[in-house]
């Protein structure tokens, strides 16, 4: 029997969330004032779920690294935000962003989970715009739409491209007024670097105020981690420099199961990299491809001539470019699934026909939708016979106030013009559908530790759809967690403030404390960042977008083995009771050093391929779907969350079995 | 290219800093200006010394971590960008930088090129928000049809990332353009109506108690904002000022 009971509730799909909320316990106002939460993070979920909880009368900490709520790396998220509204009247509904949202994650996400967030999904574009979250408008004064991949609808939302900051200025906002009211007490620069348990549930956190150094003792009645993803392990990846998995991780060493850590998405539109100094990867936005079409050219010579310089890629005919996806999928076209377009590309690049000098790059080209939309504002404005470069312009100004941004920084970095010569992309690792494993009520297996946004596992299965992120997180937040931690919260009121100097959180103190001094004293000599982007190259190269037996095995010796020498020959310079950027880089390289071998043991055993996680061993032998990923329902349809027992490999593999009564597995077909 | 990099090193908020010398060589043009400050790190590391403090984070522009005072200017020579944007190409091989945090009276140096922007937020605590609780129960998002230019210019000004740079480049080290961004943006929208007037002066007042200067209306703000915030909504916000200041019952 596993220890996993996701407690989702009876009766009926649609009706899951209204039974749990009517039957849950509620706390009285005047409770709500001696009770504390802790929130880490302040992204959406964070921020979200801080501002909410403190609305509700909760004494809420909150804690961010940044000097600043406001930019944690929610801000950073372009392209939009789903919401099963229907405003477009193309057949969208609660239960059509349920399904797309679970066939798009492979079938391996928890169905209740996924109809929670669906059907709150629209309150939160009335919440936003209640905030005054400026969306982008038609010009009637409503809301407008875009598609975005793996579904056939128009449901994203979005401000420009800059709809994750927008999004969390939101919440910012709303945490702004808590903070002036003292309802939220506000750790800008602290980390988080333990978990603190008393009589096994979550009581506190050690946090390190990251300008003098001190290493503070935190305490309240639950804490809601919501610190993002791992990407970062990765080193090169699109996630922020200071991006970790530092808090989930010592929270799933203090008890708290990890799950599906090997799903990862490598999102198929970012910028290709270009050297050795590269710190991080830049993503185009997801919502390029409404308008962009994929391409790589379809004879040799022309890559070549490309690579040399002597061709440009607007010289290529048309009937010499191979708009592949278009040609593999023509349901869905530019459209696919983020896994499914990712694979595509490296596919073509593998087969030689990558168009720049690495071999690791495909064009994404919109000179079709310029003419396309030339035409259309030139009908619209009565212009008759217009010229060539007219329609160009009239067209190219229509793509500006669309991704103006997108473009100005594609080509700050890359130094050309995309409105005039294609795009040059590749796929990078972008977000983890993995993370802490959750109940329905988003509590981990420690009692009063609960774990939202991207840190958790919960909603997208193998493979998050486009725009997704940002629903999920402000779901968790506003909507989901002020429900089920008021549950658990009920039986916390006679508790009375925690007090924090109890053996737990002198003992949690001592093992912090020595961490850091064994840090900063090892002397060694070599930098974080050696052992860091040596791990990077072996995921990418082992665990990366294909995996197979021999790589990952490859890999899990080879991480323990740079862990081993990290811990001997690391050289983290400065002092513990300052600003050391070193030391909180060193601290979480150590993390992820351990992080990633569970990543590949997680990987090794699911010998199937869904979503993102891609086997070699795993794929269609024949007919429509020959070369595709190849799923295994009977072995794999479960989740798998992993109990740590001190080392990594040796992690325990406990199973929650998926169930699917409402939807037919299915193979994904995008064709 | 090879370069000199002249770099403002200051221990802590209390000691006194000063400008130190540091020769670099082999970057390339493609490089951004904060991966030409991560090889000079590293190496500093692998000489046993202690590296360079300065904010960053998302590394595309949009989180306003990263400030920078480089060559005389906030973000440096290019325009429309932050720091982390901000490419090697712009300089030339042999070029000498010199690079020093934000200054300003309300931007206290904690180490290095690391300020102390907190009264940013605290500005945005006097009112930087709208009083609507999450319910779940707001009315439907397309209720009220907001007419597309109000909400493109509430978005024009929502883009602000709260980098700084505005106050860095002002000689009077004035936050105006910043607390007019957010003013303006709720201006804009219906929903900011009801505590348009409010809204305004508190963010004023906090503003002035954090130190900052006052507007002369030179513009420079407007050059160096990374997001081209207009100096347009500095007359909105005054206009805004003004108006409450003569109804409001404050």
């Amino acid at each position: 029997m596993s220890k996993l009971d996701a407690k989702i509730p009876e009766g009926p799909l649609k009706d899951k969330w209204t039974n749990y909320k009517n039957h849950i316990d509620l706390v009285n106002p005047a409770n709500k004032r001696n009770i504390d939460i802790i929130v880490v993070g302040t992204g959406l979920a964070g921020g979200s779920a801080a501002a909410s909880l403190a609305e509700m009368g909760y004494n809420v900490k909150a804690f961010c690294y940044q000097d600043s709520p406001r930019r944690a790396h929610s801000i950073a998220a372009q392209g939009g935000i789903n919401a099963a509204k229907n405003y477009q009247n193309d057949g969208d509904s609660t239960y059509r962003l349920f399904y797309d949202t679970v066939k798009g994650g492979d079938y391996r996400a928890r169905e209740a989970n996924v109809y929670r967030l669906a059907e709150v999904s629209a309150n939160i574009i009335d919440q936003c715009v209640a905030q005054g979250v400026p969306f982008a408008r038609e010009y009637g004064g409503l809301l407008d739409n875009r598609s975005f991949g793996g579904v056939l609808v128009s449901r994203t939302f979005y401000a420009k491209g800059q709809t994750g900051q927008q999004l969390l200025l939101g919440a910012y906002s709303a945490m702004n007024r808590q903070i002036g009211k003292g309802k939220i007490k506000m750790y800008n620069r602290h980390e988080m670097l333990d978990l603190v348990l008393v009589d096994g549930k979550a009581r506190g956190i050690i946090a390190r105020n990251l300008v003098t150094g001190e290493v503070e003792r935190h305490s309240a009645h639950a804490v809601v981690i919501a610190s993002g993803g791992y990407g970062n392990v990765f080193f090169l990846s699109t996630n922020a420099m200071g991006s970790n998995v530092s808090a989930a991780w010592k929270v799933h060493k203090k008890g708290a199961f990890f799950a599906n850590p090997c799903y990862t998405q490598i999102h198929p539109t970012c910028i290709p990299r270009s050297g050795e100094y590269q710190s991080k990867l830049t993503l185009m936005s997801e919502s390029l491809r409404n308008d962009g079409r994929i391409w790589v050219p379809k004879k040799m010579e022309d890559v070549k001539a490309i690579r040399e310089k002597k061709l440009k890629p607007t010289q290529i005919k048309e009937e010499d470019r191979d708009y592949y996806l278009e040609r593999r999928y023509p349901a869905y076209g530019n459209l696919v699934p983020r896994d499914v377009a990712s694979r595509a590309a490296k596919e073509r690049c593998d087969a030689g026909y990558g168009v720049n000098a690495t071999g690791e790059a495909v064009y994404l080209d919109f000179s079709t939708a310029i003419q396309r939309y030339g035409r259309e504002k030139a009908n619209m404005l009565g212009l008759e016979n217009p010229t060539a470069e007219k329609i160009t312009q009239l067209g190219e100004e229509v793509i500006e106030a669309k991704y103006g941004n997108l473009f100005q920084m594609y080509e700050k970095i890359v130094d050309e013009n995309p409105y005039k010569t294609p795009m040059m992309i590749y796929p990078a690792v972008h977000y983890t559908m993995g993370g802490i494993w959750v109940d329905y009520n988003l509590m981990t297996t420690i009692p009063g530790c609960y774990a939202a946004g991207e840190a958790n596992f919960s909603d997208h299965g193998a493979n998050r759809l486009g725009a997704s992120a940002l629903m999920q997180g402000l779901a968790d937040g506003y909507f989901v967690l002020p429900y089920t931690i008021g549950d658990y919260l009920s039986n916390e009121i006679r508790t009375g403030k925690i007090p924090t100097n109890l053996p737990e959180f002198e003992a949690a103190e001592k093992e912090v404390t020595e961490r850091l001094e064994k840090l900063i004293n090892n002397k060694g000599t070599k930098s974080v960042d050696y052992f860091h982007k040596k791990l990077g190259k072996i995921m990418w190269d082992y665990v990366g977008m294909a995996r197979n037996e021999a790589g990952l095995k490859k890999a899990m010796d080879e991480i323990a083995q740079i862990r081993e020498e990290f811990w001997k020959d690391v050289f983290v310079p400065g002092e513990m009771n300052e600003l050391n950027p070193e030391l909180e880089k060193a601290g979480r390289v150590a993390d992820f050093l351990e992080l990633g071998e569970l990543f590949a043991v997680d990987a090794l055993h699911r010998n199937e391929s869904c979503g993102g996680h891609f086997r070699e061993e795993s794929v269609e032998m024949d007919g429509e779907q020959e070369g595709e990923a190849k799923r295994d329902d009977v072995n794999f349809k479960y989740v798998a969350a992993w109990e740590y027992t001190g080392n990594p490999r040796e992690a325990v593999l406990h199973k929650e079995e998926l169930t699917f009564n409402d939807i037919e597995l299915k193979q994904r077909s995008y064709k | 290219m090879d370069l000199t990099l002249k770099i403002w090193r200051q221990k802590d908020a209390k000691s006194e800093g000063k400008m130190e010398t540091y020769p670099i060589k082999n970057i390339s043009e493609h490089s951004s200006f904060l991966e030409m400050l991560d090889v000079l790190n590293e190496n500093l590391v692998n000489e046993g010394k202690e590296p360079v403090a300065f904010d960053h984070d998302c590394r595309e522009g949009i989180c306003g971590m990263c400030s920078l005072y480089i060559n005389g200017e906030a973000h440096g020579p290019d325009r429309g960008v932050t720091t982390c944007q901000l490419h090697m190409r712009m300089f030339k091989d042999g070029d000498t930088i010199y690079i020093e945090p934000f200054r300003s009276k309300a931007f206290p140096v904690i180490k290095d090129l690391v300020v102390d922007r907190g009264s940013f937020d605290r500005i945005q605590h006097a009112g930087g928000f709208i009083s609507v609780n999450t319910s779940g129960n707001t009315q439907d998002a397309n209720a009220l049809p907001i007419p597309k230019p109000d909400a493109d210019k509430a978005m024009d000004a929502a883009t602000c990332i709260g980098c700084g740079a505005c106050v860095a480049t002002c000689k009077n080290s004035s936050a105006m353009l910043f607390v007019a961004a957010k003013v303006s943006q709720y201006s804009y929208l219906p929903q900011g109506q009801v505590e348009r007037k409010e809204r305004v002066l508190n963010m004023v007042e906090q503003m002035d108690k954090e130190g900052f200067g006052n507007c002369t209306n030179t513009g420079a703000c407007e050059v160096e904002c990374p997001k081209g915030i207009s100096l347009e909504f500095i007359a909105r916000m005054n206009r805004e000022y003004f108006g409450a200041s003569i109804v409001s019952e404050k």
